[in-house]
């Protein structure tokens, strides 16, 4: 489904601030995978989902997504293949506009917005059933600013805006970092339902170990613009924080991963 | 200092009011739906004025010259946007780089600084030879014919599918590429509708007034600001988009009205920009001084 082939990134290149953001990296995902990303701070992680959506391009390597080299396509025509859910949750809605106008626009991802009007009355229907699934009662408050919203409210509307059109992959760029930790575990259960009713195809970054073991059939860590470890299958699912911490300490010449990876 | 001229001179600042509305109506769209402060205005506006009369002197139908103004504003909102867009320079340069060039167009235009529209027909004179209407009340007319033909386009308009991408860049660009929209594109749209209508209202104004004047958009930009915010104060932000442009509207209205009382009670007409930067000022510092009164309350509160 994504073919990653020989993808570097260097920032300020040349500079005294030069950082190699990513450093060759090669990454196949079958349809269906749902990945987990881990890593420090630094390690790339967002910057890889960046030049997957296209927010960077590519120093060298090529993106091909389901079979379309998309390395040179600039972001909003590659976004009709991704559904994106960002860090911040402000960064994923617009807060002026209602909730059913949110939707709408997530509608037409991908589609030519021409000048029939923005929302019809079957779409209606369609975004009522959609929002029962959150379990947040939004379905009878369409018309409210989605500014009103929490911000678990707001990321699990725009998980259900990235999926609204079957995206042909899921980025989740560490989508519950910045909710509480009941919150977070709502919007991530949100997260695998959607994923496994529709067999998403998912890269997920996170910051948190245990989580990263508990979703998606892969994880792959990172460390410093590469990926330095990669489990699936049977050997995911028996894996322990301790063996990731004891692999991220042997990449990383620490004894113990920062702070957030311990405390989480 | 009779009332009577009171009332007359706020009677005529009415219609004034109604065509700069248009103008207003086009900063409303730059400014608050796309969170962009667009200097173009200026220029776009004495721009209208300058096709306008330029075309009716040459023997054109008025109300066309309007359509012609309308058309070479949105070809100057369209440079503002690929200046800012697609060469990267800061809103507010792109926008002061047209303003200051068109003053040298208008002046090509119009090849001098200024043509009177006496004798000429205008889409005012015109309507008062159709109907036994004064000159003020054809302009009234003529406003509000205009006004309320915009705002049901601009309502229809921002309800599109393109419309909605349109308030959605101005609202979370970030948001609007992600699900697929070129946000350049929709702030170059955003743009060409902003400055089709100042330069409409400008052709409008120019023909109401009777000259064009390469001096005469100077400091628009503020005037629109101000009759959006004092709209906004009046009226209201809540409510529905059809209800923030009739506020807007009536914004310009009052703005015009205060002007009259202001120039009855004697000050001197070169001071207004002066009056109209620091109403702009005020207004725009209200939520910050609000907030400041507001904090020590709310920590003895706490306390």
């Amino acid at each position: 489904m994504l073919q990653i082939t020989g993808v570097s990134k260097t920032f300020n290149a040349g500079t005294i601030n030069e950082k190699k953001a990513l450093i060759d990296i090669n990454l196949t995902l079958l349809p269906g995978d749902f990945v987990t990303v881990i890593g420090g701070n630094g390690a790339g992680k967002s910057t890889l989902l960046n030049m997957v959506s296209g927010v960077y391009t590519c120093d060298t390597g090529s993106i091909v997504l389901d079979g379309e080299n998309i390395t040179f396509q600039p972001e909003h025509k590659r976004a009709k293949m991704l559904g994106r859910v960002f860090q911040d949750p402000m960064r994923g809605t617009a807060a002026d506009m209602e909730i059913i106008e949110n939707l709408a626009l997530a509608y037409r991802r991908g589609k030519r917005r021409g000048l029939s009007w923005g929302i019809t009355k079957p779409e209606r229907e369609i975004y009522h059933e959609r929002l029962k699934l959150l379990e947040l009662g939004l379905e009878t408050r369409m018309n409210s600013k989605v500014g009103l919203l929490s911000g678990g409210q707001r990321q699990a509307l725009t998980l259900l805006m990235a999926t609204l059109q079957k995206p042909k992959l899921l980025l989740l760029d560490e989508h519950t970092a910045a909710l509480d930790p009941k919150t977070a575990k709502q919007v991530l259960h949100l997260t695998r339902d959607f994923i496994e009713k529709d067999g998403l195809t998912t890269l997920m970054v996170t910051h948190n170990m245990k989580d990263a073991i508990k979703y998606g059939n892969r994880l792959i860590m990172m460390h410093e613009g590469r990926i330095v470890y990669e489990v699936s299958g049977e050997e995911k699912k028996s894996l322990q924080v301790e063996d990731l911490l004891k692999k991220f300490g042997t990449v990383s010449g620490n004894e113990f991963a920062n702070d957030r990876m311990l405390l989480s | 200092m009779d009332l009577m001229s009171l009332v007359s001179a706020v009677g005529a600042s009415i219609p004034q009011g109604v065509l700069w509305g248009i103008m207003c109506l086009g900063v409303y769209i730059t400014f608050k739906v796309l969170d962009f402060a667009d200097m173009t205005v200026d220029g776009s506006f004495a721009l209208g004025g300058s096709v306008s009369a330029v075309l009716i002197v040459n023997g054109a139908p008025p109300l066309f010259t309007v359509l012609v103004a309308t058309l070479a504003g949105m070809l100057a909102g369209v440079i503002t946007g690929v200046l800012n867009t697609k060469l990267k320079i800061p809103a507010i340069l792109a926008g002061i780089l047209p303003m200051i060039a068109l003053y040298s167009i208008n002046i090509r235009i119009m090849d001098k600084s200024n043509i009177p529209l006496l004798g000429e027909d205008t889409v005012m004179t015109q309507l008062s030879k159709l109907l036994p209407l004064s000159q003020n009340i054809s302009s009234l007319v003529v406003g509000v014919v205009f006004c309320v033909g915009l705002m049901a386009f601009l309502y229809w308009f921002f309800g599109t599918e393109l419309g909605s991408a349109i308030r959605a860049t101005g609202n979370n660009e970030q948001m609007v590429r992600a699900l697929g929209a070129n946000t350049d594109m929709m702030k170059i749209f955003g743009l060409l509708i902003g400055n089709g209508l100042v330069a409409m209202s400008g052709a409008l104004v120019s023909q109401s007034q009777g000259f064009a004047d390469v001096s005469m958009g100077v400091g628009t930009i503020v005037i629109g600001l101000a009759s959006v915010i004092i709209g906004e104060v009046i009226f209201g932000r809540r409510f529905s988009f059809l209800y923030k442009l009739f506020s807007v509207v009536m914004g310009s209205i009052i703005y015009r009205m205060v002007i009259a009382v202001v120039l009855w009670l004697g000050m001197k007409s070169t001071d207004l920009k002066l009056l109209t930067a620091v109403i702009v000022a005020a207004a725009l510092s209200i939520p910050v001084i609000k907030d400041s009164l507001l904090k020590p309350n709310k920590i003895k509160k706490a306390a």
